[in-house]
């Protein structure tokens, strides 16, 4: 920068120099714009490439695929329908056990616990974030499964069996154990956007119900909670998001078995899970194109849950962007 | 409501309110409980299958003992490699331009999809990148690996490098100007030297995150149970190793699994750490 730093020394001959290029502004700032559109493009290509690759599967089944039941690769006959559930019935249950837990957790992170247990205790959710799936997943295999086959299953099917929702043989690989083991990967993510939006609830709020002579839970409940209701929405459903989507752990404890029954105790099938399993044993062109399909809709359902989630969270000002702009 | 109430009330309203924080705690238990568990159970089946050969040996074939995953982690370091070739760059500048140019709206649709494809599913990329690359050049290979760890990366480094760089003062954006500095050597030479620690800690966390990500890789680099020598064939991932050997029927196997949970673990771990560093680091100074 020497050169460039002339000018300043010398004043009075500052204007007998010649204007500075613009070339490397303009040259770099095109660079740079050029790489961010790259997010764009990506979004294109990646709905391109499904739509692309399951064109004639579309063309051939049209609507049926999304309703009917039957996968049946030998006769080529390919409906979508047991995956759907799956999925959603999967992401449910998870999102039953994890948003309540996650809430709780953020709850007592931002409002409740001692100062000196706060950072240690967010360092190890983001630890339990860093657990990769396929891990989760051996362990579920090796070690959940055995121990929800032993003990917790027949305890539901014994006193629960009545609801129709635990009936059946008991073989552990089941939906039920699929959604436990997608709630485990989705509480970090839930709880640290709930934490961070619990943050971002003024204080003056707290301040105004302790003032009114509020206990601890009942400032969280009507201060802070209500308060913060939108962005906690947009939290739980960027879990949402995650759930619907998530592949390795699931494929590895859910049982791998397209058909939709209500008890939770049987084995189901995911729409990522069947991506992940047949997706390289795809013998015939038609095949492969039914499995691009089942990529398109999840590609679908995730984009939806993602912008709706995005849009809530957008409403509370949370990000450490806008706050570094003000 | 709360204004006026008896003794006995309040004592009820207080209680009401250590239960609900007895609830809350319990809850913090509950998340982490999972890591508890995960960290014991690799500690325990893992630890006595990681010695010298798992580093340096090829898999062993089925029945024989020992063997190690050398190939598996050697090739995750070069599918990281080339991810990183296509999702720093990519992401660094992008994110230099969502911080220092554009027009507040644009650059907010910019953002948003960002976070959206932040959220698109593991899989999808690898579906992707299976019709782009894998069907085009008629292979498998590690550059079509590569290509979707590093596609995922490049939102995740985007959105934190724009972060960091708007941490930065305008101050020193000013006084770079003022001395007639051009405008994308401030950005450059004052900006971004900045914030490079911020930089470098969202780079690592993004390669943190894909470096265990098994689904993209099952049909782009697909796995190899040799050494890869050419980048335009099949590799070898730990994650990929980890999750055949978990699905498969032999003990001896699972055993490997394990082992390379731990050892992966351990690496994403380290990275972590490193970036745990770099951020007291900075927000000491």
């Amino acid at each position: 920068m020497p050169a460039t730093s002339v000018p300043v020394i010398a004043a009075p001959t500052a204007l007998a120099m010649k204007p500075p290029s613009r070339f490397g502004d303009k040259a770099f700032e095109w660079l740079t714009l050029s790489m961010a559109l790259i997010v764009v493009l990506l979004v294109f290509l990646v709905g391109w490439q499904l739509a692309r690759g399951s064109s004639r599967a579309i063309q051939k089944f049209g609507f049926h695929f999304l309703g009917t039941s039957t996968w049946d690769p030998v006769a080529e006959q390919f409906g979508a329908l047991p995956f759907i559930y799956g999925t959603l019935v999967s992401s449910l249950i998870a999102l039953i056990i994890a948003v309540p837990l996650s809430i709780a957790t953020a709850v007592y992170l931002t409002e409740l616990a001692p100062l000196w247990i706060r950072q240690p205790l967010t360092s190890l959710i983001e630890m339990l974030a860093a657990i990769p799936s396929v891990i989760l997943g051996l362990w579920g295999i090796f070690v959940m499964i055995p121990f929800l086959r032993d003990y917790p299953f027949p305890f539901l099917k014994e006193y629960f069996g009545w609801t129709g929702l635990f009936t059946g043989p008991i073989y552990g690989v089941s939906m039920l154990a699929g959604g436990i083991i997608i709630a485990i990967m989705i509480l970090p993510i839930i709880t640290s956007v709930s934490r961070e939006i619990l943050r971002s609830v003024p204080n003056l709020q707290r301040e105004a119900a302790y003032a009114l002579g509020a206990t601890r839970w009942e400032v969280t409940r009507i201060a802070v909670l209500s308060y913060a209701k939108k962005g906690l929405f947009g939290a739980v459903i960027l879990g949402l998001g995650r759930a619907l989507g998530e592949t390795m752990a699931v494929t590895m404890v859910i049982g791998n078995t397209p058909q939709i029954a209500l008890s939770l105790l049987k084995p189901g099938y995911t729409l990522a899970s069947v991506i992940a399993n047949e997706f390289t044993e795809a013998t015939s062109d038609l095949y492969l194109q039914a499995l691009f399909e089942i990529g398109l809709v999840l590609f679908g359902i995730t984009i939806i849950a993602n912008l709706i989630a995005q849009v809530l969270l957008k409403t509370m000002n949370t990000t450490s962007t806008t706050r570094a702009v003000q | 409501m709360m204004t006026v109430t008896t003794g006995n009330q309040h004592t009820w309203r207080k209680a009401k309110s250590g239960l609900a924080s007895a609830l809350a705690f319990i809850s913090a238990l509950l998340v982490i409980a999972p890591l508890a568990l995960v960290f014991f159970y690799l500690l325990k089946s893992g630890a006595s299958s990681v010695n010298w050969n798992f580093f340096v040996h090829l898999p062993a074939p089925v029945g024989e003992k020992g063997g190690g995953m050398a190939n598996a982690i050697v090739g995750s370091g070069e599918l990281l490699g080339l991810a990183a070739l296509i999702g720093i760059p990519i992401g660094v500048l992008g994110g230099v331009y969502l911080a220092e140019y554009g027009s507040n709206r644009a650059n907010a649709w910019l953002r948003f999809i960002a976070d959206v494809l932040n959220g698109v599913p593991s899989i999808t990329w690898g579906v992707v990148v299976y019709g782009l690359v894998v069907i085009t050049f008629r292979s498998f290979s590690a550059y079509a690996g590569g290509l979707a760890l590093g596609l995922m990366m490049i939102p995740l480094i985007m959105r934190t490098t724009e972060e960091v760089l708007l941490l930065v003062p305008n101050g020193y954006r000013e006084a770079a100007l003022a001395l007639g500095v051009s405008r994308w050597k401030t950005i450059v030479h004052i900006v971004m030297k900045t914030a490079s620690k911020g930089i470098i800690t969202g780079i690592l966390l993004a390669l943190a995150r894909v470096a265990g990500e098994t689904a993209p890789l099952l049909f782009t680099a697909f796995g190899n149970r040799f050494w890869n020598r050419n980048l335009a064939e099949p590799i070898a991932a730990l994650p990929l190793q980890i999750f055949s050997y978990a699905i498969s029927p032999y003990d001896d196997w699972h055993r490997q699994a394990w082992a390379g949970a731990l050892v992966l673990v351990v690496g994403i771990f380290f990275i972590n750490m490193i970036v745990r560093l770099l951020t007291r680091v900075r927000t000491a100074g």
